[in-house]
């Protein structure tokens, strides 16, 4: 037992939790606002292996980071672009659009990657993100190490779930992105555009998975290779459905989620040779399934998600 | 500019659909082709001639076609009854392994007449419990098994992982995680001698006909059709729905089991974690090609296998990324979606 509170009473244990949050936080919080206006997108896997691949080649050919972050911003954005175009104009079945999408942009991004970057025997590193130093709460004893050393996206990624709360229900553009997930109809007749708005929540979700993606390979790491997303993307599915569509509850659950993660990944240096090291692989994804079973009765389903909106057709 | 239902699809157009698509596809993935600075033409004819140019190559790609069909065809018969099952990889992984250790410890010695279809159950059995499993979560606390069966594709590869690299283990293969090997009488006998073509293709295709009489033919067809179009009004007019969705699933579910298993005792003849080159998500591509057509899939899944042999041979001799097939499949995917909703709707301004 004294192992298990060892782990949970290191600071390093604390400074991966955010780390492993970070990519989690905005996947989801692009996932969450493109499926409050009504789109769900399951490019997100696709588009995350995108933007971890675009945005680590721009910063690997001289860009900075954060022309890094944009461009992969910019590469999920014009994937939100594709899925719009099919789920919103054409009103074509949003889960086998976006099973097109994450297959393409993810086989792109491979193709992309090794076009641009010849076979090496060690991958091509580049120099990631470093540590914010905060002057006085960096250097506090334990709090310091434990919460105040991460890069500087981590903290955008938190401020940007928090401004993204306060859009959602608190601000008119909140309301027309609600209206438009719960009663395309009501809020046409509100003299809003349901098509527009759809566009724009999904076109601004996916660049969001764009540099949800982009954190792995400019922060987390520092290389790209292909599958380095591993399901993370379906795991932001299942915290959408966990937070039930409230980005301050998504930003709760990625980092309990990243808690019970980065726990097992200590856990497993303990109980190595004794417990198979796949059995705490699993964790996570067995984890998201009982999330969704306990969560999915209780949440508030967005009531015209996955159904297409047609002027003039009911 | 809006959209408007056609009263009427015309024979012609349904069968030019997914011809259109493809070519479609295959112009985008010229461009890229060309952005990478080789002749298209070339690239496409070599891609042909590497899938189909000799004896070799043209019996690899039909292996190669065998569990593309029976994972296009779980997905297709899912699909229809709308139950999203995105799990073929986990679901041929578990088929696989299952076979295996039942060919190792459970039926050793038996006669391949006997075995070999004992494994077919076992493996199906295997698929078919990784799938209800979503299905339960489905009926009984509304979950989306879109996401579940995602997931359970991670678990089911990891625990397949921890099978060969445990209890499983071939001590005889130097450390590496692969499973024992089947017993020699499991493995499929051969449709072509000097080749790695096994019965397996046939079987495929046997079944594409069994699904596709099932469908047309049967009430059972009816029912799952009609759970797909529209639950709440085939429930009204008598269908079990619930009843039907788990057939459904164990029909799906128990395909891409097969498939593991197929390709197991056919192909390699023991279990490591690369058996499969994604056949369990390229089987969702090749039912969407095929329109969920059972008779489709196999066309279908033909196409899919020439474009990853021939990309192989193509990328050797001409140096594009092997990644193009994938994108090529990926696009084909896409293109078949929107060619399908033209042969629906008409533009009108």
């Amino acid at each position: 037992m004294s192992a298990l509170f060892d782990i949970l009473a290191s600071a390093g244990l604390w400074a991966a939790v955010l780390r492993i949050a970070t990519p989690l936080i905005l996947a989801t919080l692009g996932a969450l606002i493109s499926e409050r206006a009504g789109v769900l997108n399951l490019g997100i896997e696709g588009i995350m292996t995108f933007g971890a691949m675009v945005g680590w080649l721009a910063v690997y050919n001289g860009a900075d980071l954060w022309t890094g972050l944009l461009v992969a911003a910019l590469g999920g954005a014009m994937f939100g672009l594709l899925h719009s175009v099919l789920t919103v104009t054409l009103g074509l079945s949003q889960h086998v659009s976006g099973l097109g999408v994450t297959l393409f942009a993810s086989s792109f991004a491979y193709y992309v990657f090794r076009l641009m970057v010849p076979v090496a025997g060690t991958p091509p590193t580049i120099t990631p993100f470093q540590p914010l130093d905060i002057p006085g709460l960096s250097d506090l004893p334990f709090f310091g190490p434990a919460f105040f050393t991460q890069t500087a996206p981590t903290y955008l990624a938190i401020g940007l779930a928090i401004a993204l709360a306060y859009l959602i229900a608190r601000t008119p553009v909140g309301l027309a992105i609600r209206m438009t997930g719960e009663n395309p109809h009501a809020a046409e007749a509100q003299g809003l555009n349901p098509m527009a708005i759809r566009y724009g929540a999904v076109i601004f979700g996916s660049a969001l998975m764009g540099v949800g993606g982009a954190f792995l390979t400019l922060s987390a790491f520092n290389s790209f290779f292909p599958t380095m997303v591993q399901g993370r993307g379906w795991i932001c599915i299942a915290l959408v459905v966990f937070a039930s569509w409230k980005p301050e509850r998504a930003l709760l659950g990625a980092i309990l989620f990243a808690l019970f993660d980065a726990f097992q990944l200590r856990l497993q240096t303990v109980l190595s040779g004794v417990v198979p090291y796949q059995i705490f692989l699993m964790i996570p994804y067995l984890l998201s399934i009982v999330a969704l079973a306990v969560m999915a009765r209780r949440a508030r389903v967005p009531q015209a998600l996955m159904q297409p909106y047609r002027r003039g057709e009911r | 500019m809006r959209f408007e239902r056609r009263e009427h699809r015309s024979t012609l157009l349904v069968v030019a659909t997914p011809i259109l698509a493809v070519i479609a596809a295959l112009a985008i993935a010229g461009v890229l082709i060309a952005a990478a600075g080789a002749p298209v033409f070339e690239a496409y004819w070599k891609i042909l001639t590497s899938a189909f140019g000799s004896r070799l190559s043209a019996t690899e790609t039909l292996t190669r076609a065998s569990p593309l069909i029976l994972t296009g065809l779980a997905a297709a018969v899912a699909f229809r009854a709308r139950l999203w099952n995105i799990g073929g990889e986990g679901q041929f992984y578990l088929g696989a392994i299952a076979a295996a250790a039942a060919s190792a410890h459970l039926f050793a010695g038996l006669p391949s007449l006997l075995q070999i279809p004992l494994l077919f159950i076992v493996g199906a059995f295997a698929g078919m419990v990784l799938l209800l499993v979503p299905l339960w979560l489905r009926l009984r606390f509304s979950v989306d098994e879109v996401v579940t069966t995602l997931l359970l594709n991670f678990v089911a590869l990891l625990f397949v992982s921890m099978l060969i690299d445990g209890v499983l283990k071939d001590p005889a293969a130097f450390g590496w995680p692969q499973s024992e090997a089947v017993d020699a009488a499991a493995r499929l006998p051969k449709l072509l001698a000097r080749s790695r073509l096994h019965i397996g293709l046939g079987i495929a295709v046997v079944i594409a006909f069994l699904i596709y009489f099932v469908q047309t033919r049967t009430v059972f067809g009816v029912q799952s059709r009609a759970a797909g179009l529209n639950p709440s009004g085939a429930v009204f007019a008598g269908v079990p729905l619930g009843r039907t969705l788990v057939i459904v699933a164990m029909i799906s579910g128990g395909l891409a089991g097969l498939a593991g298993t197929i390709e197991v005792l056919g192909v390699k003849g023991y279990v490591t974690t690369d058996l499969s080159p994604g056949y369990g998500y390229s089987g969702i591509v090749v039912a969407m090609l095929a329109n969920l057509n059972p008779l489709g899939v196999v066309l279908a899944a033909l196409f899919t296998a020439t474009m990853f042999v021939g990309a192989d041979g193509m990328s050797r001799s001409m140096g594009i990324p092997t990644y193009i097939a994938d994108v090529t499949v990926a696009l084909s995917l896409l293109s078949m979606l929107v060619a399908v909703f033209f042969t629906q709707y008409r533009i009108r301004r």
